[in-house]
């Protein structure tokens, strides 16, 4: 039943002379979950970028190889990199909401988008609160600042302004790691239940809640994919020495 | 056994105290009297540095009150603003002008109040509009190298002398646009407000720099992250989170324009016009410091009334950059997160 979205062939990332990811190729399902994990450094956040080419922000990066969405290669000279971004949502691991209310926080991506219907941008608002079970949170102080939220509520509300643009694709980075256990529990729940209707990748330190949330992950090592399987596999009975000794704690 | 030890004594080597003998932990070593009084001659001397600066604003500005305020010995503060003239006929008249050296002398300020803002207020629009628009390039477009090439010359232009800007646009710039504009008189406003320019557009255009420059970097992601264009992440995310940075650059760009002294005595044409046309002569309050102050007799009304406009120039500049340092500071502590 499992159907791909992202097909990932000998990918190689370069910043300037020194190679960051080496000979990666994957296979990501969609409406399921994929972990990233890996010991910092070994290019699992990198790899992320790569999906929603942020890395094209950054100088002197240069890619080999294949990546393809829905089979559409996405490093395609020609291809409109901000409808790719729009396509794909992204929430980062410091919340980084904008210096404004929650409710236009929510619908700077709709706005930019074109849509200046009040009541459509209200509507987008209160739907993707819901979805990021903030709603119920927040709805009598939309117009409160949105940096007064509490951390978690600050993380939600970035899955939610990531949803308001109707992706496909979310990318996670390590989207809990600055989060008490209470809220982190509360992204996971989420994570869990927006695995419905997207295609989600999240990249985490935290073996635990790679377990607990991901339905494959991938183990990452000194910019190598080392092994890529269901995550019950990849956690009981690893196929690779290395990747075993890391979800096991030896190293990493 | 235990001998007190002075500064100055010669310590003969009997009486150098044993840490090991004497005391058995390594850490019972005293200060030396002499470590002491250079630290702290040390902390004095830097001290003393650190508020000249305060000590000499502060002589600077009772110097000014006490020298300026004597001008109301003879002068009524009325008269700073217009002058009564009586005709012949019993009727008096009110006449705006800057006239101290005249038998009947007139001491208006409005006529070089008018004149200074004649000259900032257009110098500071243009330089808002290209300053900030050099620094949104510098900050967020230009490429490392590009930048790496700009900036220092940006800041190299804040450092020409002032009389050399002048002398360009009483000689170069006069006669190119006395030739191209046919303006009421050659020096004028608008010439003085172009020279202005070169001074403010780097204060401008290095502070927004700055100002963009202070907005961290997540915000970026985030708003490329939703698919903005680059032009809609600056214009919508990074210059809104930016505004008071921007406003403080552009106030004290403002307050640089009205102090500026050389460039508007030599290309403003120093006619202490009332008007509000850019291509007429006018004259500032700082050219008509600099140009009188050294040839008034000391001690005379027309001496005390120059000093008098010293202090609206200094309350002027003062409260604007007051105001520009409290944005700024409101600005820093908003965008740490």
């Amino acid at each position: 039943m499992k159907e791909t979205k992202i097909t990932v062939k000998n990918l190689n990332l370069f910043y300037g002379e020194k190679q960051a990811l080496a000979d990666i190729s994957i296979d990501i399902y969609s409406q399921r979950v994929t972990a990233f994990i890996g010991p910092s450094g070994c290019g699992k956040s990198t790899f992320l970028r790569v999906i929603n080419r942020m890395n094209d922000l950054i100088d002197d990066v240069r890619i080999t190889g294949k990546i393809q969405i829905d089979g559409i290669d996405i490093y395609d000279k020609n291809l409109d990199v901000v409808n790719l971004r729009k396509r794909i949502g992204m929430v980062f691991q410091k919340s980084n909401l904008f210096p404004k209310t929650i409710y236009e926080n929510l619908i700077f991506g709709p706005r930019i988008n074109g849509i200046k219907d009040r009541k459509v941008l209200d509507e987008i608002a209160e739907k993707t609160l819901i979805q990021a079970a903030l709603w119920e949170e927040v709805k009598d102080r939309l117009d409160d600042p949105a940096l007064s939220l509490s951390g978690g509520q600050q993380q939600r509300l970035c899955i939610a302004r990531a949803l308001a643009v109707e992706p496909q694709i979310i990318l996670m980075d390590e989207p809990a790691s600055a989060l008490d256990p209470i809220s982190t529990a509360k992204i996971e729940e989420l994570i869990d239940e927006l695995k419905k209707n997207y295609t989600i990748v999240i990249v985490t330190h935290n073996m635990q809640q790679a377990a607990r949330v991901s339905d494959y992950t991938a183990f990452f090592y000194l910019g190598r994919l080392i092994e890529y399987d269901k995550t019950s596999r990849i956690f009981t009975n690893p196929s690779n020495r290395q990747t075993e000794d890391y979800v096991t704690g030896r190293f990493g | 056994m235990d001998k007190e030890i002075n500064i100055g004594d010669t310590i003969s080597k009997g009486d150098v105290p044993n840490d090991i003998t004497m005391n058995s932990s390594p850490f019972s070593k005293k200060i030396k009297q002499s470590t002491r009084i250079k630290e702290s001659l040390i902390k004095y001397f830097f001290a003393i540095n650190g508020t000249a600066a305060l000590i000499f604003i502060i002589l600077i500005f009772i110097f000014l009150f006490k020298e300026g305020f004597r001008a109301f010995e003879h002068i009524q503060l009325v008269d700073f603003i217009y002058h009564n003239r009586l005709a012949e006929d019993g009727t008096s008249s009110k006449v705006f002008e800057w006239f101290p050296t005249s038998d009947e002398a007139r001491y208006s300020l409005i006529p070089l109040i008018l004149g200074t803002l004649l000259t900032a207020i257009p110098a500071t629009i243009l330089s808002t509009i290209l300053g900030v628009g050099a620094g949104i390039y510098l900050a967020e477009i230009a490429n490392p190298k590009a930048k790496e090439i700009l900036k220092p010359i940006v800041e190299l232009f804040a450092g020409i002398p002032t009389v050399v800007l002048g002398f360009l646009m009483l000689v170069v710039g006069a006669s190119f646009f006395n030739d191209l504009l046919n303006p009421t008189n050659r020096l004028n406003a608008f010439i003085a407000a172009l020279g202005l320019s070169f001074v403010v557009i780097p204060i401008i255009a290095s502070l927004t720099e700055d100002a963009l420059h202070s907005i961290p970097n997540d915000l970026r992601m985030a708003s490329y992250g939703i698919g903005a264009t680059k032009w809609q992440t600056i214009s919508k995310v990074i210059l809104p989170a930016a505004t008071s940075g921007i406003s403080a650059s552009i106030l004290l760009g403002f307050g640089r324009a009205i102090g500026e002294t050389m460039i508007v005595l030599m290309a403003a044409g120093n006619a202490a016009n009332i008007t509000s046309n850019i291509f007429q002569s006018v004259r500032t309050m700082t050219a008509t410091i600099a140009a009188e102050m050294g040839e008034v007799s000391q001690g005379s009304d027309h001496y005390f009334a120059l000093f008098f406009i010293g202090i609206v120039l200094f309350t002027i500049t003062f409260f604007l950059n007051l105001i520009a340092e409290v944005i700024i500071n409101k600005m820093r502590k908003k965008n740490t997160f």
